[in-house]
């Protein structure tokens, strides 16, 4: 159990963290949320007493941690992947963390075996890519099989495989009762692996909920309804239907209709009075990724503006006209969903009309949201 | 509480498994005994072309220590990586996570390295002077001599020393680069300089290497080098403060800060 009461951090004229109140409790994944910037890794460092608190406090098991008795037993951190003196093999850099605190040697060959680094256990870590170094933060976060674990971004520089990895053990730490406290700047990420929530931004708590009840305070529920292309009246009669009804309708690209505030059966028995017939209706959500986006979009410390290239754009020629960029307005879909089977064509969707009129490929789906490729944070790729 | 046993095993794990420590000390050992063997030959041949101030404070002990001055630069090398790089690489977080009482950490860490640096020292020490004193020929002393056994010792103390304050210097500038870009220069030049110069000699000879190096001479005033208001052991009591400030610096720095 870590608790943090009113902690604030102030390095100079900018605080870091500004009152943050939290509770992270055993036996679940808690995710630690927010931008760049937002002050996630100073209230790590502040739990592991590597900082110390302008005010407040943070307890680990009620105590400050500088006062538990033999911390590496109880409390396990990733902080830094290539926090490790790169001229140390992997498996001595494990073994001088393990003296320390009286951990036999042997488990030193156990944890490299467990994050899958034995093959290179005699390796100098200095030739190890951000995957292997975070599987070696992991190690020394495991050696002392600790009740409270910390971890900051570990996902960083991992494959597709790795982060499957790390997902499980995450859970699998809390389904033992311990601890797990997990930070990320990925909302899509911390969806799948953590059952409680704490979002930051700029220091300050904006969220403390489960990850349920996240969902269902930030992500508004929309039914999305189809009707038959070939018969536009058909789509009016509806759209007038559902507004009377209090839904409120916006039109897809696609010509089908999102609809929010009504029901599903609702929707279908409106269509049913209204003498309808329906070629699609399903319930989607809009994408947590998005919830998180809006919620922190005030608290964003670093913002790309438009790359102008100004004085680097060569001179178009005379008459030129540049062209403009068509972008797909892409109707909303879980951001975990895998991509449709076929682009332009929802699965869910009864099957579309030989020959769509609307269906070119523009308008197909985007891929989800996150893809793997974004799971790495740029200015750790060191 | 991580106990002190346990962190000074870890400290000598890590201090073994990293391949600098060994250079370092390596170059350390080799430079001195290389460059004091190389004077000691050299005095041994010029030795009736010394004026005669010098021929009649000759002191065969210093002059199997000349090769001091350049070695030492290989102990602040050791001194200040042994603390520098767990700055570098960001590993003092790592440490600091697993043992939380910095100074049961930073203690543990300066023993096991100075003890190192004064075993190498030692050796470093008793090997310069006894194959320097074999090609001193005629002019030799030998280990049984009056004040030679205590010079050899202070010689090996006095290597041991300039690597534990460099550890303190480091410990107070957190970086390895900054630490040495001072060390370096104070060691090698300004020190050197200052003492050869007449006024600033007063205060030179303060320097911690200049009055721990009292400790290494036999005759008084050995090699004309003028009169000292301390005798050895002052000299190395003078270094001692400076390397007790050094530690007590790093200390507070360590404690104070954030990792």
């Amino acid at each position: 159990m870590i608790e943090a009461v009113g902690l604030t951090k102030r390095y100079g004229a900018k605080t870091a963290v500004y009152n943050l109140s939290f509770q992270v409790r055993p036996g679940a994944v808690t995710g630690f949320l927010g931008p760049n910037g937002a002050g996630k890794s100073t209230t790590m460092r502040m739990i592991l007493g590597l900082d110390r608190p302008t005010s407040g406090q943070v307890t680990i098991g009620g105590l400050p941690f500088r006062q538990l008795p033999n911390a590496p037993r109880q409390v396990g951190a990733l902080l830094d992947a290539k926090a490790v003196h790169g001229g140390r093999t992997a498996r001595n850099h494990l073994l001088s963390l393990a003296q320390l605190s009286g951990i036999p040697d042997r488990r030193v060959d156990e944890v490299l075996g467990v994050v899958g680094l034995q093959g290179v256990a005699k390796r100098r870590s200095k030739g190890f890519s951000l995957g292997m170094g975070q599987r070696l933060g992991i190690a020394a976060a495991l050696l002392g099989d600790p009740q409270v674990l910390l971890f900051d971004e570990p996902v960083n520089g991992l494959d597709p495989e790795g982060i499957l990895w790390v997902r499980n053990l995450m859970k699998q730490l809390a389904a033992e009762g311990r601890t797990v406290f997990v930070s990320s700047h990925l909302m899509s990420e911390m969806a799948l692996t953590a059952d409680h929530l704490i979002v930051i931004g700029r220091g300050q708590l904006m969220a403390d909920m489960s990850v349920k009840d996240f969902i269902s305070h930030n992500s508004a529920d929309f039914a999305r309804v189809r009707t038959p292309q070939t018969e536009p009246e058909q789509r009016e009669k509806l759209l007038a239907a559902l507004t009377e009804a209090g839904g409120q309708v916006m039109p897809e690209p696609d010509g089908a209709l999102r609809v929010t505030g009504l029901p599903l059966p609702r929707i279908s028995d409106l269509a049913h009075d209204a003498d309808v017939r329906l070629w699609e209706l399903s319930p989607h959500q809009a994408s947590l990724e998005e919830a998180y986006m809006r919620m922190t979009q005030g608290a964003v410390d670093y913002r790309s503006t438009a790359d102008e290239k100004s004085g680097l754009m060569q001179q178009p020629p005379m008459g030129h006209v540049p062209p403009q960029p068509h972008i797909p307005e892409v109707p909303q879909q879980g951001f975990y969903a895998p991509p449709p089977p076929h682009p332009g064509q929802n699965p869910y969707a009864a099957p579309a009309p030989a020959a769509p009129p609307a269906a070119a490929p523009a308008e197909a789906p985007a891929p989800p949201a996150a893809a793997p490729a974004d799971l790495t944070k740029p200015e750790d790729a060191r | 509480m991580a106990s002190v046993p346990a962190v000074l095993q870890s400290e000598w794990t890590k201090i073994r498994t990293v391949s600098s420590t060994r250079w370092t000390l390596i170059s350390a050992l080799a430079v001195t005994v290389a460059m004091g063997a190389a004077l000691c030959a050299l005095m041994n041949a010029t030795f009736d072309d010394l004026p005669d101030a010098e021929r009649l404070t000759f002191d065969p002990t210093l002059i199997s220590f000349s090769g001091m001055v350049l070695g030492q630069l290989a102990m602040v090398v050791f001194g200040v990586l042994v603390v520098g790089t767990e700055y570098s690489s960001g590993m003092i977080r790592t440490s600091l996570a697993a043992v939380p009482q910095r100074g049961t950490f930073i203690f543990s860490k300066i023993a096991v390295a100075g003890l190192l640096a004064l075993a190498v020292g030692m050796a470093t020490s008793f090997l310069t002077f006894f194959i320097g004193q074999a090609l001193l020929g005629e002019h030799r002393t030998t280990i049984g001599e009056e004040n030679v056994l205590r010079a050899v010792v202070g010689g090996g103390i006095y290597m041991g020393l300039i690597a534990v304050f460099s550890m303190g210097v480091a410990t107070m500038l957190r970086s390895s680069m900054l630490s040495l870009g001072i060390l370096m220069p104070f060691f090698f030049l300004v020190s050197q300089i200052l003492s050869a110069v007449p006024g600033a000699k007063d205060v030179a000879r303060y320097f911690p290497d200049q009055a721990g190096a009292k400790i290494m001479q036999v005759v008084p005033n050995a090699m004309n080098s003028g009169e000292s208001p301390y005798g050895p052991w002052g000299g190395l009591g003078i270094m001692l403060l400076w390397v007790a400030a050094a530690l007590l610096g790093g200390f507070l720095v360590l404690r104070k800060r954030d990792a």
